[in-house]
């Protein structure tokens, strides 16, 4: 245990996902050292990260405004959805280039373990998107993993029944398996995109 | 197959070891306590990235120490792999293949193949059903290690299949009028009969994929089974001496037509049995709803061993038990060694001493042939002479492994380790 401030900075620290107590404490001693120039610019990044950015109110990716920068272009292909879990598989899949449609951020997959069932997924708001009749295409591309292909296979059966006339596909393997979509490398993501697949629910 | 080297670092009571094997019988010899099947152990971790003895890490690395590390050279066919485990308790191990760290350390499954029969091994004709499909399912990895993946797979399907049992059961308790009505939703909140339409769809899901990748797990065991059979008669006879009828066959969880038609040793296509788990899913629902766990499925389901008419487990004596787990385990290593075109490493730990004269040299007979055999007594004497006499036996105690009887030659080359007391204390 550290005096006061350094180890309120470590427990701080300590708490951010994939930093474990060594690494919080090794931070720490490195902001410590660190000119204080360097440090205000960290704390006004935080702040402000805070401040201005926002969940975009269509497709819950971060935003700077009420809409992303994807949903507010008008030359994107608002007939097509692409369904991720997170804000980081939007960008993974961006760095492909292949897909010029819009996204939906669940915020997870269905995980009983962790508690989370669909109710706690913007499930609800991706039903409400496809109420408007535009979409014609929903292409699910969650995790490969054991999670990510049940959210799958709930979500395209809930689309087969709510909305009959939609395309549903899934983004097709090629994928690493028990992966996560953001460590793939561009090539094998935009391949999956190309082959991905209809969905039989 | 053969281990021509290991090395261990801070396992079990070796700080450090270096045990030099080669192919044919090697008996290790020594006292209770000294070490001998603490060697076996970490060849056997080494093919299963498990311990036949224990289900943790936590006891395989020497007290005190924070990792141990098991190294063999194996070589197959002329040519030598290097295999490296690091076990660290509460952590996923690290694993080398050659020089180059593998990606998961299950990657390195298959390099090493070993069948091993301990004394622990009479659990799979006394003991649970656990220890039964253990057998199978470990069998099956060593055939082929892609099954790890389906077996890790299906049980964390199972994990979330049972915690969303669990979480669904309060819903439908409603239902039956305890406590129904107290809960006025708020606005947006999902109503009783919401949260329940929506647990049932995401039930669904879950069946889904455990019947999807339960069938496959049931469609090898049931394949292995048909396999493993007929060696498991003749290998038994071949130890017990006698035409004694020993069998198994699949109990499964399924329902009871399914059932019927496994016992009877059918082997069903995998769509098949799919449908079948989803039926029998269908079938006890409310009693999965009301416990909270996965009724059916591979992991609810035995395999009955018998010996003539008689089930094994409750009738046979302990020598015949005895002898059945070995003859399952002997019928593992026929299977692997036809499969592979290639001979496992073959462990016998304390398996004489529990043997009649007469199964001993038969036993001694049936292993002859096989490339590499590593057996461990206490007492050297219940080990056939002819056996230990084709090979090496080394002494083992107190943790130092030296050629027995002592000749300077052998041991050198053979072994150096070395005592707890000569080790300083490291990280
Ligand atoms: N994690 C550990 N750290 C230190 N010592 C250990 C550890 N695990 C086991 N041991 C010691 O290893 C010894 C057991 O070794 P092992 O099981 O190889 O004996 P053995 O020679 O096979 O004996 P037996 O003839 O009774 O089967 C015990 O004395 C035990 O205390
Ligand atoms: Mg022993
Ligand atoms: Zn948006």
């Amino acid at each position: 245990m550290y005096e006061g401030a350094v180890q309120d900075l470590i427990d701080e620290l300590g708490r951010l996902p994939g930093v474990g107590p060594k690494s919080a404490q090794r931070i720490a001693f490195h902001l410590l050292q660190a000119d204080a120039e360097d440090v205000t610019r960290l704390v006004t990044a935080l702040t402000e990260v805070k401040a201005k950015v926002r969940f975009c109110e269509e497709c819950g990716n971060v935003a700077q405004g009420e809409r992303c920068r994807i949903c507010a272009d008008p030359r994107r292909d608002h007939s097509a959805i692409c369904v991720v879990e997170e804000p980081k598989d939007v960008v993974a899949i961006e760095r492909t280039r292949e897909f010029r449609g819009t996204y939906h951020v669940l915020g997870g997959a269905i995980s009983p373990i962790d508690g989370i069932g669909p109710d706690d997924l913007r499930v609800r708001e991706l039903m409400q998107r496809l109420a408007g009749g535009e979409v014609q295409e929903v292409i699910i591309a969650t995790d490969p993993n054991l999670e990510g292909e049940a959210t799958a296979t709930y979500l395209s059966r809930l689309l087969r029944t709510t909305v009959p006339d939609l395309a549903v596909t899934r983004l097709a393997s090629g994928l690493p398996v028990g992966g996560d979509l953001e460590y793939a490398d561009e090539v094998t993501l935009g391949r999956a995109f190309e082959g991905r697949r209809r969905v039989d629910a | 197959m053969h281990v021509r080297h290991l090395t261990l670092k801070d396992f079990r009571s070796y700080p450090s070891a270096e045990l030099a094997l080669t192919p044919g019988v090697t008996t290790l010899v020594g006292r209770n306590g000294q070490g001998k099947t603490n060697l076996v152990e970490a060849i056997g971790y080494l093919a299963t990235l498990g311990s036949h003895r224990v289900a943790t890490d936590q006891p395989l690395v020497r007290f005190g120490a924070a990792q141990a590390i098991v190294r063999g050279a194996v070589v197959r066919d002329d040519r030598e792999m290097m295999v490296e485990l690091e076990i660290t308790p509460g952590r996923a191990n690290r694993a080398r293949l050659g020089k180059a760290p593998v990606a998961r350390p299950r990657d390195v499954l298959g390099t090493v193949r070993t069948v091993l029969f301990a004394p622990e091994d009479l659990a799979l004709v006394k003991g649970d059903p656990s220890e039964r499909r253990r057998f199978l399912d470990d069998l099956l990895v060593q055939r082929q290690p892609r099954w790890a993946g389906v077996r890790s797979d299906y049980d964390k399907i199972l994990k979330q299949r049972g915690a969303l049992l669990k979480q669904a059961a309060p819903l439908f308790r409603t239902r039956s009028g305890k406590g129904a009505g107290r809960h006025t939703p708020r606005a947006g909140e999902p109503t009783t009969a919401e949260a329940r339409e929506s647990a049932l769809h995401t039930l669904d899901v879950w069946d889904t994929h455990l019947a999807t990748v339960g069938a496959q797990l049931l469609y090898a065991r049931l394949r292995l089974l048909r396999d493993l059979v007929p060696d498991l008669a003749e290998c038994y006879d071949a130890v017990a001496e006698t035409d004694a009828n020993a069998r198994a066959t699949y109990k499964s969880s399924l329902h009871e037509d399914a059932a019927k038609r496994l016992a009877e040793g059918e082997v069903p296509e995998i769509e098949e049995l799919r449908v079948a788990i989803l039926e029998s899913i269908e079938r006890v629902r409310d009693q999965e709803v009301e416990r909270g766990v996965c009724l059916v499925g591979p992991h609810r389901d035995d395999v009955v061993l018998s010996l003539g008419d008689l089930p094994a487990k409750g009738y046979a004596s302990h020598g015949e038990s005895w002898s059945f787990a070995l003859g399952l385990k002997l019928a593992a290593y026929r299977l692997l060694r036809r499969d592979l075109g290639d001979d496992p490493v073959l462990i016998l730990d304390d398996v004489f001493a529990e043997l009649d004269t007469g199964r001993r040299d038969r036993l001694a007979e049936l292993v002859a042939d096989c490339e590499q055999v590593l057996i461990t007594a206490a007492v050297g004497a219940d080990v056939p002479t002819r056996l230990r006499e084709s090979g090496h036996t080394y002494a083992v105690e107190l943790g130092h492994v030296s050629a027995h009887p002592p000749s300077a030659a052998a041991a050198t080359d053979a072994v150096e380790s070395e005592s707890e007391s000569a080790e300083s204390g490291d990280e």
